[in-house]
Order: C-alpha cells, then structure tokens, then sequence
C-alpha cells in the first residue's frame, strides 16, 4: 500500500520535474490518448490495494458501534472515543501542561528509550551471536542458557533490574535490551553456523585475518538472518515498552496507559492503542527496509 | 596396482627442465576419522610436477582427487606425507596456491570487480599502489573478457562468467600454482569449450603451472601436458600417468582426427572404464 503510494508520487514529481525546464523552450504536448489511461490503471491499481482494508475497517467500527451500544456495555463505542478523544486523535503534538501533552510526544519519549534499549540489544546480540555461531565451545556453553533464558517474558525481568540497578530509567532500557537480544543472538548464531564452507575457504586461501574475516566475510554473508533477529527484535522491544515505561514514569506512551487505566480514561486507553501498532508497524518495516538495502545480493543468492 | 608410466605418443618426448620439481606430492596419504571409524582416502600419492606444467588428476567420483587438491591447496592436512612447493613444506593455505572452486565461490554481496580486488588488495597491499592495484585487477577481468561486466554482482550473471571472474580473481593472486577443482564441470557444453579455450590461451600466455581436476576424459586431453588417473577409493592412489605430446597452442578442431590424441583419449577412456571401472555404488553420481 505505502510501496505503490510512493512510486505514484515518485512519478508524478519526475514528470513535473521534467516539464519545468523544457519550458522555457518546447512544451510537450501529453498525449492525449494514453496519459488518462496510465493514469487511470494506476490509480485503480491504487484502489485495489487501499479499498479492502477501509471496507473491513468500517464493518468492524460498525460492528463494534452496535456491540458496545447496549446498556451493558463495558467499553467506549468509536463514536465516543471520538468524542472523549479528540484532541488526542487530531493533533498529536499539542503541549497543555506538562502531564498533558499530544501522544506524538509521548511516542517520541518511548522511541528513544526503545532506540537505546534496542541499540544495545543489536550490538551485544550480534557480538554474541558471532561467538556461539564461530566456536562449538562457546555453542555449548551457551546455547542452552539462552535457550531457558528467552522465554522469560519481559514483565519478569522488572523486579530483578529494579533491584540490580536502583533506578527506573535504566532498568526500562534494561528490560527493553533483555527481550529483544534473544533472537538477535540467536539468528547471528544460525547465519554464521550457515557460512558456506567455500566463503571460508576463499579467506582461508586469502588469509583474511580475524578483523578482515569478520568485516568482508562474517557480517556480509550471515546479515540476512541478522536483520530477520533485528526485526524481530525490535517488533520485541515495542512490545517491552509498556512494561518498562510502567517503572519509568513521566511521558512515555506506555505509561500514558498505566496511567489512564488508573484513571479510568477508557477512550484514552483505544486511541494509545491504535497508535503503538502503528508505531510498531513501521519500525518493523523500517528495519526490513533497512535490511532489503543492506542484504543486497546476498539473499537472492 | 601402480603400472608404470606409459607415454603413448611416439614422437620425440617433450624437453622438461633438468633440476628439482617446482611441486613435489611426496607418500602423500590421507585418512578420516569419524569417532571409531577411520577410512583411508588416499594412499602414498607421489607427484612431481614442473614449473610451467598444465597436469590434469582424473578418476571416478569419490576417488579422493578433491581430496589431494585441497591437500595441495592446505585446505586440508595430510596423515602422512608432504606436498613441496619449491622445496619448502606447504600445510596451510595461501594465495601461492590459488584455487578455481567448482562453484565458483565468489561473493555475492560484492561486485565483480570488488570480488577481485579483495584478492588483489590482500596480497599486494604492500606491493602495490591504489592505482596499481585498480590497474591489475582490471588488467586480470580483461585478461579472462570479464572487464565489461565489473560492476556487476554474480547473481546477475551467468555460470561461465562467474567461473570467469573465478579464475580472473585466482590467477590475480599471482599464484606460484594455479589449483582449478572441476572448473568447467557445472557449465553447459558449449560455454565449457568456450571457457576451456579461454583457459588454454591464458596457460600459454603466462605459463603458469596448473593442477586441474577433472571427469572429462576430453577435457583433459585437450589441455593437459600430463594425465593423472586414479584408482577408485578406498586408499585410491595414482594408477597410471598419462603424457600428452601434443604441441601448444592447441585447435579443438584440428585435433579430432589427430593420431595422438586419439590414442591418448583411448588411454584414458580404457583405463576408467575396462581396467577401474567405477564401483556400482558410486556409479550414480
């Protein structure tokens, strides 16, 4: 849906592009026989993709309008969380007060926290993934305690970084860090496993030394399993983010959360919501992307 | 099981130069163990080879000659025996012995040309200039028609360029001997001629000493100066070596209906398939 979105305004600004400076000499005529049928075709291809989803969306706000309109009812109804949250949904950078702030901001506050935690998590994981991937020893020593370890989930983890750190802030990041390393670790570890003995051989024939070994041959042919244990990790850590930001306080969108379900701002509570899967949804496809471009060649292979 | 050495041709036997082999394979045996299980792969090879010499190792599949290749390349260690290159003992690999893997083996997130220069850039980095080095390695790509295609990734194109672009990459290391293991054996028939050709005309230009493995009986007549056979495995060794007296450069064509290699052909063709027929469990490859 984006994809398509963007190469339709990716064409049309090449078109203008060219245009303006054939102006001042020769202006082309558009044909006028095939332009509105190009147009045409892709604009209907357009629709096929963004039509269905709004269709399903409708029938489900309906669906729910209808449910949660009985005298019964436990939650909001679309409508009035419309009505409860607008200022919410309109405008997600307004500042009123230093508890009452748009959620953009709030989603900014936990962006960075997940950028740190998930930063650390990259960095370590990928370290050592390389390790249990390059030695049998480390493998076996390893393996099975990560294996115990990444089924931990992440609310777990907060007592304990509470009393290891003393502090809320690093022990958000540190619940952050700690959910998403695993399948970092663990698909570094399977890509390098799966290093072809012939990328080996060439090195071995070059006498690549550890460095070069890991730059030109470790990192290049294993990083099509490291951003799947990338994207993974960071669709884990979004997920983390409620819980750590429960210990934190402040502003974050997690907390915003804990906070409105203690005060009872149900509406609130759908709108926060909404916008974590959106949030969520485009880091996982910027990480994807990321990894598109940075596994050129090597995935196809 | 070792016959003695049969030159075939009739003519005057070619000039060697006199002195030491430049490779020496001396009581080479190699044998694996899996927990209580050791089989013996290779058996006492003994090889001497001159500098300058294209010899090709020929034999049934599972006969061990990748086995010796990557032996020779220090790829893999010997049980028992030595591999002498210019007289000093070889046990590790390097780029003196440059290997043209079957297949291929070039790096896919890299272009062409990055696939060489990787090569150049590690074994002259103290040798050579930038410029120098962007000069060889353009210089090795033209050398095997590949310079057009530099910035392209192997998989964008086709088997025969990408064992092109193996060979460019090997013979840029400069080696002391050119190790090829089965080069040509996943291309199609037509662009296996066209790369054997290539590969001819590069021997003859650089002289430069070849190790090659093949199943082509053809293959190896057309480019070798001697044939190696190998006796089937377990404890394979060298059955027979064949000498192919046939002068440089050499035409496919005019070779069809040539006496020598004719001979030469049925040499080989009645050593694996009357006198080491391969065994019926390897016989489906």
């Amino acid at each position: 849906m984006t994809r398509s979105a963007a190469t339709i305004a990716r064409i049309e600004t090449k078109e203008n592009g060219a245009i303006h400076p054939a102006s001042a000499a020769v202006v082309p005529f558009p044909d006028p026989t095939r332009e509105p049928g190009r147009l045409l075709a892709m604009s209907r291809e357009a629709g096929a993709i963004v039509v269905p989803p709004l269709i399903v969306l409708t029938l489900i706000l309906l669906v729910w309008q209808i449910a949660a309109s009985g005298p019964k009812a436990t939650l909001p109804t679309p409508l009035r969380i419309w009505q409860d949250a607008k200022d919410l949904i309109v405008d997600p950078f307004f500042v009123i007060g230093p508890q009452d702030i748009g959620l953009g901001w709030r989603v900014l506050t936990s962006l960075q926290r997940v950028a740190i935690g998930f930063g650390l998590a990259a960095v370590v994981g990928v370290a050592l993934g390389a390790l249990v991937g390059q030695s049998l020893w480390a493998m076996r020593g390893l393996d099975p305690i990560f294996q115990v370890l990444r089924t931990v989930p992440p609310l777990a983890w907060l007592p304990i970084s509470l009393a290891a750190f003393r502090d809320s802030a690093p022990s958000a990041i540190f619940v952050i860090f700690i959910t998403a390393i695993w399948p970092v670790i663990i698909n570094t570890a399977v890509g390098i496993r799966n290093i072809p003995q012939d990328y080996r051989n060439v090195a071995r024939i070059l006498r690549l030394n550890q460095a070069e070994y890991f730059w030109r041959i470790m990192v290049p042919a294993a990083a099509p399993y490291i951003f799947t244990g990338l994207r993974i990790g960071i669709g884990l850590s979004w997920l983390a983010i409620v819980a750590a930001e429960m210990l934190t306080g402040g502003v974050g969108i997690g907390f915003f959360i804990w906070d409105a379900w203690n005060s009872s701002r149900l509406s609130d509570i759908v709108v926060a919501l909404v916008y974590i899967g959106v949030i969520g949804f485009v880091l996982d496809r910027l990480v994807a992307l990321v990894g598109h471009f940075a596994t050129r060649g090597v995935a196809a292979a | 099981m070792i016959a003695p050495v049969a030159p075939v041709s009739h003519t005057t036997p070619r000039a060697k130069p006199a002195g030491r082999p430049f490779l020496q394979i001396d009581g080479v045996s190699k044998s694996f163990v899996r927990g209580s299980m050791v089989s013996e792969v290779l058996s006492r090879i003994d090889l001497r080879i001159d500098q300058g010499e294209y010899v090709a190792i020929i034999g049934h599949s599972g006969c061990g000659k990748s086995t010796l290749l990557n032996i020779v390349a220090g790829l893999l260690e010997v049980t028992s025996g030595a591999v002498l290159l210019e007289d000093k003992e070889v046990n590790a690999p390097g780029p003196d012995r440059a290997v043209v893997f079957q297949n291929h083996s070039l790096l896919p997130w890299l272009t062409v040309y990055d696939n060489v220069r990787l090569a150049v850039d590690k074994v002259f980095s103290g040798a050579k200039s930038r410029k120098e080095r962007h000069a060889w390695t353009m210089h090795n790509l033209e050398l095997v028609q590949m310079a057009h295609a530099k910035d392209k990734r192997p998989m964008e194109i086709s088997g025969g360029m990408k064992q092109r672009v193996g060979i460019a990459r090997a013979l840029a290391m400069e080696p002391k001997v050119l190790l090829l293991d089965e080069p040509f054996g996943a291309l199609d028939a037509l662009t296996r001629a066209h790369l054997q050709d290539s590969v001819m005309a590069i021997h003859q230009k650089l002289k430069n000493t070849v190790l090659m493995i093949t199943h082509d009986v053809d293959e190896a007549v057309l480019l070798s100066d001697r044939i190696v056979m190998m006796t089937n495995g377990p404890a394979a060794t060298i059955g027979e070596v064949l000498e192919v007296d046939l002068r440089r450069p050499r035409k496919r064509l005019e070779l069809v209906d040539n006496a020598t290699y004719i001979h030469a052909r049925a040499g080989v063709l009645e050593f694996l398939y009357a006198r080491h027929k391969a065994p019926t469990l390897q016989a489906a490859e």
